[in-house]
């Protein structure tokens, strides 16, 4: 027990001495104030046009169900062959931002969350949207968006090399128990009811192990060859959030009912600004959260949203609301999905690591003008990392104005005819399962698990928890796999896990989030009549 | 009205065989597609992309190539589309990686075998190398096999996966030593695995030459030696392994190319053939390709061929007993 605490001690110490190192590095980081000087360079007449052409057109990509980030980054990689670097990277910049934004569009207006990173901005942003508080959601979105994401580019200004010591003392059991910490938000994430979101959870955990796996090459429930690469996580996405719901639509178009125009409600901006500011919370917890997890390499954006939004819910007193269209849950999950923009370049910018997929298609155009990064980028081509580090600064604002306003128009989508939105939503998850590798087999696994995740939906099952099931079962596997054959060839299982400050805090806090989890559980059962627990 | 009949056989003969020359001659007549079977955005992606964007040129094939990617299972997923899904008719080609796709055919499960593609030309072979961490204590290749002999399993070394490169080269190292290592393979390719060698989460990594150039440049890692038979260009300073005393051939070293499915028309391998290695040599692929430390080395159809025999030979061996 006293080793214990002395261990304990040990990690509080480390994490003060920390803070003193940060004020150190920022004492002798006087060059980064560099990046000021190479501010007017973005506002040449060719630069800003190609910042301008990044961000709207990373909107409308971002929009478009299907399109992820990496694919849309990937897709403007053959463009940049022409540009200058600085140019180039501008282009690229502008489009990761926005993309990562306009993803938020088809999540609350279609409930299709276009990339991991939006899976929780459907969870309260479409409920929202069917409540006509759609231009509300989305302009909601965009200015946490814009917070989160100025916020997280500014941490990568200034304390990149305090970050980058960071993100790589994450090794393999560190990421196989922030894994098990996403494990442990998996049962709150449904909040009907806790074994129904744990039984989802484990349907995603088994989903995610299909194919040939990462590691040993081993064959499992790979009964077609075009299920050979395992499930893709965008084609999921679709299926699971938007077939349900055009099933329902399609069933609701025959009861005559279908036809029914929703009322849009109009909301002034000035109104959404003052009701971000008095959720400054929400804000906080998505932006801290956001910009800590994005740097981790490997795990990073694509659990960000969620565990913002289940720790913010935790943190709110108005938690029951959580779901039912609360904007707290929208504002936390989009301010932590742009906050983890800037953070995710680090180990790439400094290590010359791509920590993401993203990352790595960024890499591709970094490395096609014989740029590495690392010293060489910040000592030999300041102009081009900082005139790239300032476009996506300025990409953030000229994103929300843009968003801001669209969002009045786009939010009219919600007053298209029920018939005619369930075939456009039909056309556009056929089209973006299609998109991911160009593979019909995609389409075919998209609709499969869309008509299950419908018959599930009818016995109070969700979604979300069987995604993060999905996203999670591979970063543990592979990661405890890694960390075992470590652990034997060197000091053992036992130590490699359970030894070291940060193993012991990554294992505090998923102790305490299931004690949270379940001590909230019996605390609303005490409060909730049984029809309620049974509903 | 024999000879009329005869005389009507060559016509037809003469107009058949006119129209499978015209159809290989005019080849190609529609904009080609190019299957690769990893990522966007990953190494053979990017080197594809380049090495392809000068087809359009008039003294190329006149007609541009498009990327299409099939990632997933370690290239397994594409190399299957390719083998079995695929049109063989000259618009559909694939990039090879050897040793991975070879390697994957022996150790089984997949539809194909070296013996399921024609290759074309190769255009870029990146050896392995080993790697340490900058502040290691390993300074030299003897030094790293002086532990690992001292050692038997302890000597923690990362690599991108099983059955690729740096597994061949972990094997062919632990088999001309005469010792053992723990090979770790990582998910998420060489940038995972050079991660650990930075992060200090392993003692030693196998990774690709042009990564773990960069990586040094960085000022990240110490690249110890080289598994290819002689000295990179890149690295003028790194000694191969066998300088070093290991006898470890090129076997590890990742070919790249470009391939089509078996059946494809003769005419069209003869016509690629002949014009894809031209197209690599032009200059603005060349400058491109040096400028991301991706080595260059170009190989015709038939060289082609006959190193994918040797690796065929030289896998069997090495990975009989796994």
């Amino acid at each position: 027990m006293r080793g214990v605490f002395q261990r304990f001690m040990k990690t509080f110490a480390k994490l003060f001495s920390l803070l003193t190192v940060l004020s150190q590095e920022r004492a002798s980081a006087g060059g980064a104030v560099e990046f000021i000087f190479y501010f007017g360079d973005v506002f040449t007449p060719v630069n800003f046009g190609l910042l301008l052409l990044g961000t709207i057109g990373g909107l409308i990509l971002g929009a478009t169900p299907g399109l992820s980030p990496t694919m849309a980054v990937a897709l403007l990689i053959p463009f940049t062959f022409q540009l200058e670097a600085a140019q180039g990277l501008i282009l690229l910049g502008a489009a990761y931002t926005s993309t990562v934004a306009g993803g938020a569009v088809s999540a609350i207006l279609l409930k299709i969350p276009g990339a991991p990173a939006n899976i929780a901005t459907t969870l309260d942003g479409h409920a929202m949207a069917q409540k006509g508080e759609g231009a509300r959601a989305l302009q909601l979105s965009f200015l946490a968006s814009a917070v989160g994401g100025i916020f997280g580019v500014l941490l990568l200004i200034f304390l990149t090399p305090v970050l980058a010591r960071w993100a790589l003392a994450f090794g393999p059991s560190h990421l196989f128990w922030l894994a098990i910490l996403g494990v442990t938000v998996i049962g709150s994430l449904d909040s009907r009811s806790v074994v129904k979101g744990l039984l989802s959870g484990c349907i995603g955990l088994w989903l995610a192990t299909i194919g040939f796996d990462d590691i040993m090459g081993a064959q499992r429930f790979i009964f077609h060859p075009s299920l050979g690469g395992g499930i893709n996580i965008i084609a999921a996405l679709i299926g699971l959030f938007a077939i349900p719901q055009v099933i329902t639509m399609f069933a609701r178009g025959r009861r005559q009912d279908g036809a029914e125009v929703m009322r849009v409600q109009k909301h002034p901006i000035g109104a959404a600004v003052s009701e971000l500011l008095r959720n400054r919370r929400a804000v906080g917890i998505g932006t801290m959260t956001g910009s800590v997890i994005g740097l981790i390499p490997g795990v990073g954006g694509q659990i960000a949203g969620l565990v913002a939004y289940d720790q913010s819910r935790k943190f709110s007193p108005d938690r029951e609301k959580f779901g039912s269209g609360h904007p707290e849950g929208l504002i936390a999950a989009e301010s932590a999905n742009n906050a983890m923009v800037g953070p995710s370049l680090v180990p790439l910018l400094t290590l010359s690591i791509p920590g993401s997929p993203t990352a790595a298609v960024l890499l591709g155009g970094l490395l096609i003008h014989g740029i590495f990064p690392g010293t060489d980028l910040f000592d030999n081509h300041p102009d081009v990392a900082w005139t790239f580090i300032n476009s996506m600064l300025i990409g953030q604002v000229l994103m929300c104005i843009f968003g801001l306003y669209v969002a009045g128009l786009a939010a009219r989508v919600a007053q298209v005819p029920q018939s005619v939105m369930a075939a456009v939503v039909l056309g556009l998850a056929v089209f973006g399962s299609y998109s991911v590798q160009s593979s019909m087999g995609d389409v075919y696994v998209m609709a499969g698990l869309g008509v299950m995740m419908y018959f599930l939906e009818r016995f109070g099952f969700s979604a979300a928890p069987l995604v993060l099931g999905l996203i999670l079962g591979p970063i543990a596997e592979a990661n405890f796999i890694q960390g075992s054959m470590i652990a034997n060839a060197t000091d053992g299982v036992m130590p490699y896990f359970f030894g070291g400050s940060l193993n012991i805090f990554l294992i505090a806090v998923v102790i305490a989030s299931v004690f949270y989890s379940a001590w909230m559980e019996l605390r609303s059962r005490r409060y909730t009549s049984k029809e309620e627990i049974m509903a | 009205m024999k000879k009329l009949l005869a005389g009507a056989a060559i016509a037809l003969a003469g107009l058949s065989t006119t129209a499978v020359a015209d159809g290989h001659a005019n080849y190609p007549e529609r904009p080609i597609m190019m299957m690769v079977s990893y990522g966007a955005g990953g190494a053979t992606d990017f080197q594809a992309r380049i090495v392809t964007m000068t087809a359009g040129n008039e003294d190329a094939l006149g007609m541009p190539i498009a990327i299409l990617n099939k990632p997933g299972a370690g290239g397994r997923v594409g190399w299957n589309w390719l083998a079995s899904q695929a049109d063989a008719d000259g618009y559909t080609l694939g990039a090879y990686n050897i040793p991975h796709f070879i390697a994957q055919s022996i150790k089984g499960g997949v539809e194909y075998s070296a013996d399921s593609f024609e290759p074309i030309a190769n255009w870029g072979a990146d050896p392995a190398v080993l790697v340490v961490g900058a502040d290691s204590e390993f300074n030299t290749l003897q030094d790293v096999v002086d532990f690992a002999s001292a050692n038997p399993g302890k000597l923690t070394t990362s690599g991108a996966g099983l059955f690729v490169g740096h597994h061949i080269a972990a094997l062919q190292m632990e088999k001309a030593g005469g010792f053992s290592m723990a090979y770790i393979p990582t998910k998420g390719g060489g940038a995972a695995a050079m991660k650990a060698v930075i992060a200090g989460e392993v003692m030693a990594g196998i990774n690709n030459l042009s990564d773990a150039f960069r990586a040094r440049e960085a000022g990240n890692v110490k690249i110890l030696a080289v598994a290819d038979l002689e000295r990179n260009a890149f690295l003028p300073d790194v000694p191969t392994m066998k300088e070093s005393g290991l006898d470890v051939d090129n076997s590890s070293v990742n070919f790249r190319g470009i391939m089509v499915p078996k059946g494809t028309p003769q005419g069209v391998i003869d016509k690629l053939a002949e014009t894809v290695p031209a197209m690599f040599e032009n200059t603005r692929v060349a400058g491109k390709m040096k400028a991301g430390g991706s080595p260059m080395h170009i190989m015709t159809r038939d060289e082609v061929l006959e190193m994918w025999a040797a690796r065929e030979v030289t896998l069997r061996e090495l990975l009989a007993g796994l």
